[in-house]
């Protein structure tokens, strides 16, 4: 079985836990305003790739891996082609090289649980706790997230949360505030985090003749992100109380 | 001897010399952390700051402070000089002032008065007149080489040939002093004397009965000096104090004496550790001591400063002495040599500020402790001062007690001497062979006449020819090194460090490549894509048609990573064809220092793509913006590069972002251990780090005074970044930062 992929970075660190091959798969149904990686939208662009090569590849990377490494599936939005990360994860357990899915929580088709089973953690990008701002963040409805999150729980997968906060749209204390009360339908939460809003996407989109329409909207000061950061609800309290025992 | 030894377990090491041996019958392997470690005394705050001073003022004046133009720079033609006579606790300098350097002119009497002259002092009447009469390395070797070797070097095939200067890298096994003291060794050398001078009287033992001569004279110089600094060297070393003394001033003879292109100290971390260890024991001295002695004695060692010429520092960019120090390993039954003097000597890193010398080497193996591991990826993270060497590749052929010469070199203490010289120009070598061995920047007829090639470039045609020049040029090289070692040795014998070693020595011939990298991916353009040579005028090729894609270097990729590691294997090859000097063993290095902006250059337009004067990219490192895979891609294409057919070393210089390794500072040192135990399991053998952003680097060539001590790694060794000329900055700032975004 074949699949899109857009590229591979051998030196993921900051993709999940431990050194990690970082797949970045072709395709993406979502238009986040923010979307630093327009180049990866389009399903059929990109390179093609056989599941095999992806392992023969990683296992070239092994020796790095360490205890915790392993391969990271991006993108673009790796469900869209859930089909062929499941086959990939499946290939990869058998060399002893554990997965994790990023994703944004956008797409949901009759792979996802698949996929989902198959991977050793998930990173959940939340692009918003209201439903009507995912939808004009992201222009998807939020219900595929909600299913995800469901599946998510329901198969016990260990998640780190992650949010991009972009300064006029979600840099306030209430957003974090009905943040943290939205991830408390999330079970095994391991890490939350916020990620400041950069521009270095916007050449992107000018390449690819789109209109950027953040254009103008300041990075994130990092010294703000780190007071929001700070009111995140993390370590929650299922994880403390998870340590008291 | 016996008060000196107390405590000792004895040995062989008792009744020959053997340091290695009373090493593991003595040393305590340490697998803790770095929490025993203490601060800087406020003594060593105020003689930092002196030494701080003294270095702003050597950069104001043109990186050079002082010239004594009037004496020749011997092991005891200076009086004593000091940092400050009251402050010092670990004593002497080269010269009677520190950062005042002075002339060593038997390397070359022309590079000492170039250098003079162009730091606005003339060479003092006397030294001038004296070597109207006094042959030097220099003369002899252009007294014998041939016109084919002029021109070699002219067009520059082969470059950094050490035949106007001392040729360095030999490391004398200065621990010796600290064991057994200067009469002892004399009275051994004597015995070896005798037993030469009785032996058949060929050109061979001739030769080497008077070295040993030599070699008694000078340590009875040295121990004049030492005197002059009110110690008495002639026994034994009898604590700590007296160790890290003994050792610098058998180490300071040989930089007193000898102006080398590469003086590395050798591995004396442990050997130290064992007299810390003992006096801790016996409570005569405290751990805040010991690193205060350790302070100040790497502190001697970053004002050591030899004279060279802008032309040497077109090469060797930064100044550098090269004084390297292999820290950690394992030793042959297991255990490991991390000792806790490993990490006092990292601990000068913090104590006394980032620096690039003495060249901290730490040598890695998948079995050092995990702490240490840990602790050496934190102070590269903070000060990109230290570089990494594959301890498990190296010991299989060299021994648990190796040290690293210059770079990369591996070399047994007191057993092993190494010959070294220049590196051939691989991309150069193909344009040759294209041009049927013309220069293609010149014309000039340099190899043999063969046509050159036209029409589209077929592969096997093409490594055909590259092989034919690549056998011409190495035997010439062979025979040019032949003749460097043997003026060295007759005109400018390193008696004083030979003195520290074995009397019959192996030796190594180290040859180098450069242009790896170039050479692959145009083999790889040959091969894989359609190139098409353009021809000028003259019939000379000077630019290429490529048409098409062609995989490169640095992304994992074996179809061209093959092609590098065969190149390297097939020069390793041509050279053992040919017999070097004093049964010298080949070995090989991919490693360019800074020369690669040179070699650069020096090499037109070549069929990678790559334009005629653009840099090179360092050592084995694939050219800078062609690894698109990511930074471990770049790593397992420079991990194919053999150490077996590159026994002198492949060199790789890595940089990396911060926020790339991780969010904070415990994630980034796992990532840092990680990164390296993948690279150095795959048998790969050097690696450089740098930890740091572009935009800091941009910062620091604008700003310069702001950031008077940030130091980089460059390949295989560190400098401080303001001591780069223009060019080699924008070199560094142009070469791959690994970033995830």
């Amino acid at each position: 079985m074949t699949g899109y992929l857009h590229s591979i970075e051998t030196m993921g660190a900051v993709d999940g836990p431990g050194i990690r091959t970082v797949v970045f798969m072709q395709g993406c149904f979502a238009r986040c305003i923010y979307c630093h990686n327009p180049d990866t939208w389009k399903l059929n662009g990109g390179k093609v790739y056989e599941a095999n090569e992806i392992v023969k590849i990683a296992k070239r990377y092994k020796p790095y891996y360490g205890k915790d490494g392993g391969v990271t599936f991006s993108g673009g939005e790796p469900l869209l082609q859930g089909e062929f990360i499941t086959e990939c994860m499946k290939a990869l357990k058998k060399e002893g090289i554990n997965s994790i899915i990023d994703t944004s929580g956008t797409y949901f088709d009759e792979h996802t649980a698949y996929a989902i089973e198959q991977a050793q953690m998930i990173i959940l990008d939340i692009k918003h706790w209201d439903a009507k701002l995912f939808k004009e963040i992201t222009s998807i409805s939020q219900k595929n997230l909600l299913k995800i999150i469901e599946i998510i729980n329901k198969k016990e997968k260990p998640v780190w949360i992650r949010q991009v906060i972009v300064p006029g749209i979600n840099d306030t204390e209430n957003n974090i505030k009905r943040l943290n009360e939205f991830i408390k339908n999330i079970k095994n939460i391991e890490n939350i985090e916020l990620l400041g809003y950069h521009n270095l996407g916007e050449a992107k989109w000018e390449k690819l003749n789109l209109k950027y329409r953040l254009k103008g909207t300041p990075q994130m000061d990092p010294k703000k992100l780190e007071k929001l950061n700070n009111l995140l609800n993390f370590p929650t309290r299922e994880m403390l109380m998870h340590l008291e025992k | 001897m016996e008060r000196a030894w107390r405590g000792f377990k004895s040995g062989n090491w008792g009744n020959n010399i053997d340091v290695d041996n009373f090493i593991q019958l003595n040393y305590t392997p340490y697998e803790g952390d770095e929490t025993f470690l203490v601060g800087a005394t406020e003594r060593t705050k105020k003689a930092t700051k002196i030494v701080e001073d003294l270095l702003i003022e050597e950069r104001k004046n043109n990186g050079v402070l002082k010239i004594d133009t009037d004496r020749i720079m011997t092991v005891d033609a200076f009086e004593p000089g000091y940092i400050d006579k009251d402050l010092d606790i670990i004593v002497g300098l080269q010269t009677d002032e520190p950062l005042k350097r002075g002339v060593c002119p038997f390397g070359g009497i022309r590079m000492a008065r170039q250098a003079c002259e162009a730091y606005g002092v003339k060479l003092g009447k006397d030294i001038e007149k004296t070597f109207e009469h006094v042959k030097t390395h220099n003369d002899g070797v252009f007294s014998v080489y041939s016109d084919e070797m002029l021109m070699v070097r002219k067009v520059g095939l082969i470059t950094g040939l050490p035949d106007a200067y001392g040729r360095g890298r030999i490391i004398g096994d200065y621990r010796r002093l600290a064991l057994y003291g200067v009469d002892y060794l004399i009275e051994e050398k004597k015995k070896d004397h005798k037993l030469q001078s009785n032996l058949p009287m060929t050109e061979e033992n001739v030769r080497l009965t008077e070295e040993i001569q030599k070699q008694i004279e000078v340590l009875g110089k040295l121990k004049k000096m030492a005197a002059s600094y009110g110690c008495d060297i002639s026994k034994p070393a009898a604590n700590v104090k007296e160790a890290i003394q003994w050792v610098y001033f058998a180490y300071l003879g040989a930089i007193k004496e000898e102006n080398g292109a590469a003086m590395s100290l050798g591995r004396t971390s442990t050997f130290i550790d064992i007299y810390a260890e003992r006096d801790l024991k016996e409570g005569i001295a405290t751990e805040e001591q010991i690193q205060e002695y350790i302070d100040d004695f790497i502190l001697k060692l970053r004002v050591a400063r030899h004279l060279r010429p802008p032309v040497y520092n077109e090469l060797f960019a930064g100044d550098p002495m090269w004084i390297t120090e292999g820290l950690g390993g394992m030793g042959a039954d297991g255990r490991t040599l991390v000792t806790k003097n490993s990490f006092r000597y990292l601990n000068t890193l913090y104590n006394l500020g980032p620096s690039p010398e003495p060249n901290m080497t730490v040598l890695w193996s998948e079995k050092l402790p995990e702490k240490f591991k840990q602790f050496c990826a934190q102070v590269s993270i903070d000060t990109d001062s230290i570089q990494y060497e594959n301890d498990d590749v190296m010991r299989k052929d060299y021994g648990e007690d190796y040290s690293i010469a210059c770079c990369v070199s591996a070399i047994k203490m007191g057993k092993q001497m190494q010959f070294f010289g220049a590196r051939c120009n691989l991309a150069k070598i193909l344009l040759l062979a294209l041009n049927g061995g013309r220069d293609e920047l010149t014309g000039i007829q340099v190899g043999p006449k063969m046509e050159p090639i036209t029409g589209q470039l077929d592969y096997d045609e093409v490594i055909k020819r590259f092989n034919f020049y690549r056998d011409w040029l190495c035997e010439l090289y062979v025979n040019i090194m032949n003749i460097i070692h043997y003026m060295h040795d007759k005109y400018d014998y390193e008696k004083i460090q030979m003195a520290f070693l074995d009397t019959h020595l192996s030796r190594l011939m180290a040859f180098g490549v450069a242009g790896l990298s170039v050479a692959a991916d145009s083999l790889s353009a040959i091969k894989y894509a359609k190139v098409t040579p353009i021809f000028n005028d003259d019939n000379l090729i000077v630019d290429f048609d490529i048409k098409g894609e062609f995989p490169k270097y640095g992304n994992d990729d074996d179809k061209v990573d093959n092609i590098a590691s065969a190149l390297a294997k097939g020069v390793t090859q041509s050279l053992k064809l040919h017999p070097a000097y004093r049964n010298a063993k080949h070995t090989l290095s991919i490693l360019t220092i800074t020369s690669n902006v040179v070699y650069g250059k020096k090499t037109g337009n070549t069929p990678d793509g790559r334009r005629s004067g653009e840099p090179f990219a360092p050592g084995a490192n694939p050219m800078h913006s062609r690894d698109t895979m990511g930074a471990l891609a770049s790593l397992n294409s420079v991990a194919k590069v053999k150490f077996d057919d590159c026994q002198d070393g492949v060199s790789c210089t890595f940089s990396i972002t911060p926020e790339t390794l991780g969010k904070n500072k415990q994630d980034q040192k796992n990532t840092l251990v990680n990164l390296m135990s993948g690279y150095f399991t795959q048998r790969a053998h050097h690696l450089n780090v740098n930890v740091l952003n572009r935009a800091k680097l941009i910062e620091a060539r604008d700003n310069p005074e702001r950031y008077p001590n940030l130091t980089i790694r460059v390949s295989g060794y560190a400098v401080k970044f303001n001591s780069l000329s223009k060019a080699h900055q924008e070199e560094v700032i142009n070469r791959t930062i690994h970033t995830a975004i």
